[in-house]
């Protein structure tokens, strides 16, 4: 004869360890504890031995004189700056490597993986080449190989490999024209921000009268005249207030015009490639992601190949591509650290390293430099996530 | 109109994709612009490729045990060859490298046991490779038991040193990751909390400044007195940054399982671990070994990076031999050998990744 249990106990009636809302509570409990124990315990360790070492903690020694020189800045320094400068020297440093690097990786990748997608087989497989030799190979002995093994063994400034008598390629980087600026040159500069500013008016109206009437604007190429003719056009009016410093050999030395110094030269060179290498796999996945359905779809309603490509292909690919994109530019900020290894002087050498050196302020030297990181990551990530937001596919 | 009532004699196909004609016309002479690209292609690799093979093989140096017999215009591997010790043990003492070769073998041993699918006892094997065999190392490595003479950590580097960072980092950084997946995926805010700053912390910040962190900083951290070996803060700051990465590709796995998995489970009664450990986790994991091989392959590439806080590993050993007086000026040769021996490694794991891959898909 069936009848209902009496042994199974109702909720609440077990024992109190059974008891998934007390289990998760007592859970919580000793993580807090263990934590705060932790910590203390750390800070109390670290109280003890800065101490016992008779280092100071705080931030006073920004305002102190470095009294070391830097070999590349953005921005005025001397050996008589302060510390506090020589932290916005390396960060300028590691934002102007990366920034490079991320145009020429993106470029490299795109190239690359488009390749790999190539019906020419031998296109196909030197694509593939590139992507499995470079990215199996660690980063910091690519920067060592670009760095020690190829510009150091470049000829001495007497025997630069020279092009068009205005670049200069030596053993002491790359030396070029650096262009001299008028103050009349802000016109220029306006003029480029207008152009800018009036395109993305037009984009936003041409998408809008699309929208509302199905007619669309030719916006993209009216903006590429703008951007590019309105500067030159300015340019002219208000009388070339431009000139070029040209490179000239005095001595053993060049004079004039702009160096860019091997250690970037190299830093650079070994990141985008690196990178590239990962851009490219991301940019074949994000292409072969779109289903061959679409393109046969668009060339059933005759549309011509550009166009399926632009307004078909490259905005589903993009979904799959951009997210992916933003962490190799996000490993490419952070790998830019080990411009360490080779001494360009980016914020890790400079801050991290000389800096730290001289005045044992680990704590928080370290911890400024950690934050700078995360600030830049954090703050990337944001960005992209609303941009994924906006482009991600809304389903029913 | 005139018609025939005759049938017209069968031609062949005209197909034209057979035979190595044909294949070239398919891949590489389908069009004009592909005739082209494959010449340009063609001439590129002829020019490029040609002077890299007549100086590696061709032109290149093999025997011998100094400088001077380097006479060739092409790559001088004696310069390699006369180091290979080096860069094989580091400085470890040379009367004690047979232990260094017996781990050398059973790790070998070991890893080739596990993967190749055929031999069996897969799980008492997998069992002592984690457990067995780090302490076997361990004593064997660093001595100062059994009679063995004690052989302090700084004394050792090169391919030894890489290897041993890579299984620690390998070996330690997995069931952290899994912990803190689980501990981001929980009900209980806290442990939640704790674990997502944790996992975004050491994603944000790059690797460099997290081995600076553990060489300047935790002996500060540490109690008055305590001495911390310099190798081993090396070993703890590459595990807390790599299990990092970890958690975030289990939690992908994580959130890969159908959420009815689990309830199944519970319907059962199994507890939360047992869930975890039977049912979910195996198959999370499973989906996602090819993002775990990918943070494998990162892991031993970034050993390398060691070699900024003065660790004597594979490319440090090679990097100092650079400055040897005797042999100034074979930078490129170093270079290519020691990129040689990494890509061997990474590679290989990503090419048995994608075996693993396709052998474990069972058609879901």
């Amino acid at each position: 004869m069936l009848r209902p249990s009496t042994s199974i106990p109702r909720r609440g009636h077990g024992p109190l360890w059974r008891n998934p809302a007390v289990r998760a509570l007592a859970t919580q409990v000793i993580l807090l504890i263990a934590l705060v124990v932790v910590i203390g315990l750390l800070i109390h360790n670290t109280l003890i031995n800065l101490d016992a070492r008779g280092i100071n903690t705080g931030f006073d020694f920004l305002d102190r004189r470095a009294g070391f020189p830097i070999s590349q800045t953005l921005i005025q320094y001397t050996s008589d700056s302060t510390y506090g400068r020589t932290f916005v020297v390396g960060l300028l440093n590691t934002l102007l490597v990366s920034a490079l690097g991320i145009v020429a990786a993106t470029i490299i990748g795109f190239l690359v993986g488009i390749a790999r997608l190539s019906p020419n087989w031998l296109l196909a497989r030197l694509a593939a080449c590139y992507v499995e030799i470079f990215r199996n190979i660690p980063l910091l002995l690519q920067i060592l190989f670009w760095y020690f093994a190829v510009l150091r063994s470049l000829p001495s400034p007497r025997q630069s490999i020279s092009l068009f008598d205005a670049f200069f390629f030596n053993v002491r980087g790359l030396i070029m024209p650096a262009p001299d600026t008028q103050p009349a040159f802000v016109a220029v500069w306006g003029a480029l921000l207008a152009a800018i500013v009036a395109t993305v008016g037009l984009v936003v109206y041409g998408r809008r009268r699309q929208a509302a009437t199905g007619k669309a604007l030719p916006s993209g190429r009216i903006g590429m005249v703008l951007i590019i003719g309105l500067p030159i056009v300015v340019y002219f009016l208000a009388g070339r207030p431009l000139s070029w410093s040209m490179p000239e050999l005095g001595g053993f030395n060049f004079r004039g015009g702009m160096n860019v110094v091997p250690e970037l030269l190299a830093l650079w060179l070994a990141l985008s490639i690196y990178t590239a290498s990962f851009i490219a796999e991301i940019v074949r996945s994000g292409i072969q992601s779109v289903p061959g359905g679409q393109t046969e779809a668009a060339r059933s309603l005759s549309l011509p190949g550009g166009l399926t490509l632009r307004k078909i292909v490259l905005p589903q690919a993009m979904r799959v591509i951009i997210p992916q994109m933003t962490s190799q530019y996000l490993n490419l900020i952070k790998n830019s650290s080990l411009a360490t290894a080779i001494g360009y002087p980016d914020l890790v050498a400079v801050f991290a390293g000389t800096t730290l050196n001289q005045t044992g302020q680990s704590i928080e030297i370290i911890a400024m430099t950690m934050a700078v990181y995360l600030v830049i990551s954090l703050l990337i990530s944001l960005l992209m996530n609303i941009y994924n937001a906006r482009v991600a596919i809304r389903e029913r | 109109m005139s018609s025939s009532r005759d049938m017209i004699a069968a031609r062949p196909a005209p197909d034209q994709r057979h035979g190595v004609i044909g294949w070239l016309r398919i891949n590489l002479f389908s069009g004009p612009i592909n005739s082209v690209v494959t010449l340009v292609v063609l001439v590129l690799l002829v020019r490029l490729l040609w002077p890299v093979i007549d100086w590696a093989l061709i032109e290149a140096d093999w025997v011998g045990s100094t400088r001077q017999a380097c006479t060739g215009d092409g790559a001088c591997w004696v310069f390699i060859s006369v180091r290979l010790n080096q860069i094989v043990y580091g400085f470890y003492p040379e009367a004690m490298r047979w232990r260094v070769d017996i781990v050398f073998a059973l790790f070998a041993l070991l890893v080739a046991w596990l993967a190749i699918p055929r031999l069996p006892f897969k799980r008492f094997v997998g069992l002592f490779a984690l457990i067995g065999f780090p302490i076997v190392a361990w004593i064997l490595l660093l001595g100062g038991m059994f009679g063995l003479t004690p052989v302090p950590t700084r004394q050792w580097g090169g391919l030894m040193l890489t290897l041993t960072i890579a299984a620690v980092g390998i070996v330690g950084s997995l069931p952290i990751g899994v912990l803190l997946a689980l501990g981001r995926r929980s009900k209980m805010p806290l442990v939640r909390g704790v674990c997502v700053v944790f996992i975004e912390f050491w994603r944000g910040v790059p690797l460099i400044t997290v081995l600076f962190m553990a060489s300047v900083m935790l002996p500060l951290f540490a109690p008055a007195g305590a001495e911390f070996d310099k190798l081993l803060r090396a070993l703890i700051g590459i595990m807390l940054f790599w299990s990092a990465y970890m958690a975030e590709v289990v939690r992908s796995g994580l959130q890969a399982i159908p959420r009815g998995q689990g309830e199944a489970g519970a319907a059962l009664g199994l507890s939360y671990w047992q869930r975890m450990g039977l049912i979910i986790l195996p198959q999370a994991l499973k989906l996602v070994i090819p993002g775990i091989v990918n943070t494998f392959i990162a892991l031993f590439k970034d050993t390398s990076l060691v070699l900024i806080i003065g660790l004597f590993d594979l490319l440090a050993v090679i990097q100092s031999g650079l400055n040897d007086a005797d042999w100034l000026g074979f930078a490129i040769e170093g270079y290519v050998f020691a990129a040689l021996i990494y890509w061997v490694f990474c590679f290989s794991m990503s090419r048995y990744s994608q075996y693993i891959e396709r052998r474990l898909h069972t058609g879901h």
